[in-house]
């Protein structure tokens, strides 16, 4: 039977059965017999002194089998680890797993309760008498930097966690050279990940194995490991993590927490199994957050728009103590400023401030978000002040076509694009001048339509080791049963990206074996050779190339055998749908099944070949891949309530070649809504001392499906050479190009009113106030 | 026992039956090959603590709950404070209904409560005393998908998948009202269930072929 081709097609999802039956596992539906449950003592202040902490009344409450604190766990687990810490002036914390002397942030952990069941483990946490004495917080980052700020670390000179600086080309050359220079503040407010599954850890040591079993939501199963097994001192191959089914992960999965390790260290000192599943609230309080920048722009201008300079002066809020990639996020956000732009004169100063809230970390974007929103607001900010539409001043900076690979200003080689055809193409779908020309009319009748462009590029595939703090590569095994059905073990950690079927399809066409009979093992340690896991839009660009490098391997061996078992010379063979053919002569040919099952009984092998059929590689990306597009934005925002109403969403993306594209579409789309998200509604809020007043979906604004409209999507294909699919990575680039696009055509909307900038979130508060002779708050 | 599909052989373990929900058999999920070791160390520590804590609970701590799941009526008895959503996962097994915010405000643990779609995080198990509740596992006929499972399977309607049980009840119930819902009832209609990944999109497409279908 021929096999069709299946990569490019609209392949259903070969996970979605066992989802949409409820029949997948996820941590929480894991129940092992005798497993108790843990919950933690958290801090309810952001800044205390712990004078004492009264377990008894907890420990005497029937089914509570455990409590400790950081004195009891602390001797033998290790600090939260972090792997980013190669920084100018950097100070690192000491990141206990439960704090023990001073608390830091609300809903630090600083005790746990292991206990029958989880109602009696909430009843014994209660119980817990802790003795705080409070102490001031700051909760503002520059204030933290301000001398003679609250410190929080008595040992360290200031609250300045590190600085970083980054320079290309010469930033006051540029200055001098503009017809004229803006500055700009802009704020990235603190946004909360807010997977649908919050965190979950279970845990089951083995005494006779000497075997601990951790099953973690995670985006990192053998980085988890790696660090789990350190924390609590276990040989690594004593440690198995098993990341189950992940409910969504948006990079706050892509982490080592302190709960991982202590669960860990409970499942072995009481040996039985031990399992903690976050609440909502705890997800608020102690899951990474993301952005929280703030920064002041001067931007040095030509009169025809050409951006001659561009200084980005920052401080980044990085919260209380460092998680795994904390310090490296922000740098992101510098390496990434010149966005689609040919800008030779950049720069960031960059100073970190700890102050007494949750860490930031990685968050859809981690960093390059703030970036394309800068860039992508200044050049609105550009035309604005030279009276010029924001198409031409983004079309006068373009990268040009032909200058690819392009180095920028920061440093990087941008791999392939072709920014004008997105554009032209987003242009024409929307129709730009027609939209002008509505605008116009619309606001003769007192109505305010806006519109806004975001040309963004972004860094994906994350990437060359040399540029990662915690290794960049990734690796693959296809393995050829004896019958001919195909088993993948990959590096990576699919959590919704569906790589098990765009997996399948690449292996079904290279192979010649229909998708469903190819299966993809991911996320257990001891199943799967070491890898690096999913972030970065690397999975496909970095783990699916690993993938593809190992079955070529295999094929080549196939095609030894079959020219084997054909008595034909291996150059002649080539595979026809499903079978492997003597050129020239279709009629001789055997199947993948007829090759696995004679290397497999391991007689009559061809010369030099060993018997089975399976191969493993490594793959190491030689650099970085740049998706780029143009998003428009329609907003119609009404003066008497201030509402924001997007009226159309047009995107044209380019994100390479497109394995299957229901599943590119629906991560264009989920990336849109987190965009827009930052755009109008989320914010992670903590009052001056430290409390957070968004702790709950109730006050927390999470994007509903009655905010938007259907998105119009399209797209360009220009592939990249980083890798042999051409596949640049598609997890990101729907949040990093949305938020700008919605942003400058509110903007665009309250140019009547005299609007040059208004921060996010653009509550209708806010611009009712603009538009209505108030102050914005 | 319900329809609980592929996972593990349902073994409850010995010598727990008894009028406490701690100690309602404990089910396991799809275990790993090590299991049956997991399986032995942890069983003797296990029935240690559940019988002391049985002990010093008093008979009229728990209250008899009788309620249909399913299509199957069965008997429980819980702690009155004990949540429905913790009665269908944690002591009925029925793991497809999902938690994510315990505050009514996500629409992760949706289920049919007389066919009326209710956040079972926010329900006594006691409230639905006496009620039929279907829970995911419920929906498909027979091991034929429900056109909503269908709709979203074809229209790439989840990714992670945790908010997709509930998303499905809701989109259930939506339909039943509404044989022909307009793109922005079916917004409206799902705007108590949040979904994080798939920007909804694809979800209203999943529920429009559903409609189609269920009209068909
Ligand atoms: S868990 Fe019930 S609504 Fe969120
Ligand atoms: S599919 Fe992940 S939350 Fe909806």
């Amino acid at each position: 039977m021929p096999v069709a081709k299946s990569v490019g097609a609209r392949i259903k999802r070969r996970e979605d059965p066992r989802l949409i039956q409820g029949l997948a596992t996820y941590v929480d539906d894991l129940q092992l017999p005798g497993m108790c449950y843990v919950a933690f003592v958290r801090s309810p202040h952001a800044h205390a002194k712990i004078q004492s902490i009264d377990t008894s009344a907890a420990s005497a409450l029937d089914g509570v089998v455990s409590v400790v604190t950081g004195a009891d766990v602390n001797p033998d687990v290790g600090g939260v680890p972090c792997a980013a810490t190669d920084f100018p002036n950097v100070q690192v914390p000491e990141h206990p797993v439960l704090a023990e002397d001073k608390v830091r942030f609300v809903g630090e952990p600083l005790a746990a309760v292991v206990a029958v069941d989880r109602y009696v483990a909430q009843d014994a946490v209660d119980l817990v008498e802790v003795d705080y004495d409070p102490l001031e917080a700051v909760s503002d980052a520059e204030a933290a930097l301000e001398p003679g700020s609250v410190k929080l670390y008595d040992h360290f000179d200031s609250n300045q966690a590190f600085t970083w600086d980054l320079e290309g080309g010469d930033v006051d050359a540029g200055l001098k050279e503009a017809d004229r220079v803006i500055s700009q503040r802009f704020i990235h407010q603190r946004l909360a990940p807010n997977p649908i599954e919050p965190r979950g850890v279970a845990a089951d040591f083995n005494a006779g194995d000497e075997q601990l079993t951790l099953w973690s939501s995670t985006q990192i199963p053998h980085i988890l490991r790696t660090q789990v097994a350190l924390m609590i001192g276990l040989n690594e191959n004593r440690v198995r993590v098993i990341a189950p089914e992940v409910g969504g992960g948006f990079g706050c999965k892509l982490n080592v927490y302190a709960e991982e390790a202590v669960l860990g260290h409970l499942a072995k000192k009481l040996e039985r199994p031990v399992k903690w599943m976050e609440s909502r609230r705890e997800n608020f309080l102690h899951t990474i957050h993301g952005r929280d920048q703030l920064g002041d722009v001067e931007i040095g201008m030509k009169n025809d728009g050409t951006i001659t300079t561009l200084k980005y002066n920052v401080v980044a809020d990085v919260g209380s103590y460092f998680q795994l990639l904390t310090p490296a996020i922000p740098t992101l956000t510098g390496l990434m400023l010149c966005g689609c732009y040919q800008i030779r004169n950049v720069s960031m100063h960059l100073r970190a401030a700890f102050t007494n809230k949750m860490s930031t970390d990685a968050y859809r974007g981690a960093g390059r978000p703030e970036a394309t929103y800068i860039v992508e607001r200044i050049v609105d900010c550009v035309a604005d002040e030279l009276g010029l539409d924001p198409l031409e001043v983004r079309r006068k900076n373009f990268i040009v076509k032909d200058s690819f690979p392009y180095e920028t200003g920061t440093g990087l080689s941008y791999d392939s694009g072709d920014y004008t055809i997105a554009l032209d193409k987003a242009l024409k779908n929307a129709d730009y001048e027609g939209l002008r020309k509505k605008q116009a009319e619309l606001r003769d009748e007192g109505r305010y339509l806006g519109i806004g462009l975001s040309t963004y590029a972004e860094i994906c595939g994350m990437g060359p080791s040399a540029a990662m703090p915690a290794g960049g590569w990734e690796s693959g095994t296809v393995r050829v049963d004896p019958t001919g059905k195909v088993t993948v073990l990959t590096g990576i950690k699919p959590h919704g990206q569906g790589q098990e079927t765009t997996f399948a399809q690449l292996i079904a066409d290279g192979l010649g074996v229909d998708v469903d009979d190819v299966k993809i093992v991911h996320g257990d340690t001891d199943s799967v050779q070491y890898g690096t896991g999913t972030f970065g839009s690397r999975g496909t660009a970095v783990g699916g190339t690993a993938m593809i490098m190992a079955m070529e391997k295999v094929k080549k061996k196939v095609k030894k055998f079959a020219a084997h078992m054909l008595e034909a010379n291996i150059d002649d063979i080539e595979l026809e749908d499903d079978r492997y053919v003597v050129k020239g002569n279709p009629e001789r040919g055997v199947s993948l099944a007829d090759v696995s099952g004679h290397a497999h009984r391991g007689i009559d092998m061809p010369e030099d070949t060993e018997p089975g059929l399976a191969e493993s590689h490594f793959f190491e990306p030689s650099n970085f891949t740049y998706p780029f597009g143009t998003h428009i934005a329609v907003v119609e925002v009404d003066k008497d309530t201030g509402e924001v109403d997007i009226q159309r969403y047009v995107a044209v993306d380019d994100v390479g070649n497109i394995i299957n594209p229901m599943i590119v579409e629906g991560q264009i789309h989920g990336g849109i809504v987190q965009g827009l998200g930052q755009a109008l509604y989320e914010e992670v809020i903590y009052d001056e001392s430290g409390q957070v007043l968004t702790g709950t979906f109730m006050d927390y604004t999470m994007p509903k499906a009655h905010f938007f409209p259907r998105f119009e999507l399209d797209n360009t294909v220009t592939p990249t050479p980083v890798n042999p699919m051409g596949v640049k990575g598609v997890g990101e680039a729907g949040t990093i190009g949305s938020t700008p696009a919605i942003v400058n055509a509110v903007i665009d909307a309250l140019k009547p009113f005299g609007v040059r900038h208004i921060d996010m979130p653009l509550r209708p508060e806010k611009l009712w106030r603009l538009m209505n002779g108030g102050e914005s708050s | 026992m319900g329809k609980i599909g592929r996972i593990f052989p349902l073994e409850p373990v010995p010598d727990t039956k008894s009028a406490c929900h701690n100690c309602e058999p404990v089910y396991f999920g799809r275990l790993p090959s090590c299991e049956p070791n997991l399986r032995r160390i942890a069983q003797s520590q296990a029935s240690s603590d559940r019988v002391k804590r049985q002990t010093s609970a008093t008979e009229d701590t728990f209250v008899k709950v009788e309620i249909t799941i399913n299509g199957e009526s069965r008997v429980h008895n819980v702690e009155p404070r004990t949540l429905l959503v913790h009665l269908i996962r944690d002591v009925v097994g029925l793991t497809g209904t999902h938690v994510g915010c315990e505050t009514s405000l996500c629409g992760a643990c949706t289920v049919l409560l007389n066919g009326d779609a209710v956040k079972s995080c926010t329900l006594l198990a006691v409230q639905a005393d006496g009620q039929e509740i279907t829970t995911i596992e419920g929906l498909s006929d027979d091991g034929e998908l429900h056109p909503v499972q269908e709709g979203f399977w074809e229209c790439h309607g989840l990714q992670c998948g945790f908010c997709t049980p509930g998303m499905i009840m809701t989109a259930a119930q939506l339909l039943e009202r509404n044989k022909r819902p307009t793109e922005a009832d079916i917004r409206k209609g799902i705007e108590g269930n949040i979904c994080r990944c798939t920007g909804y999109q694809h979800i209203i497409d999943a529920v429009q072929y559903a409609a189609k279908k269920m009209r068909a």
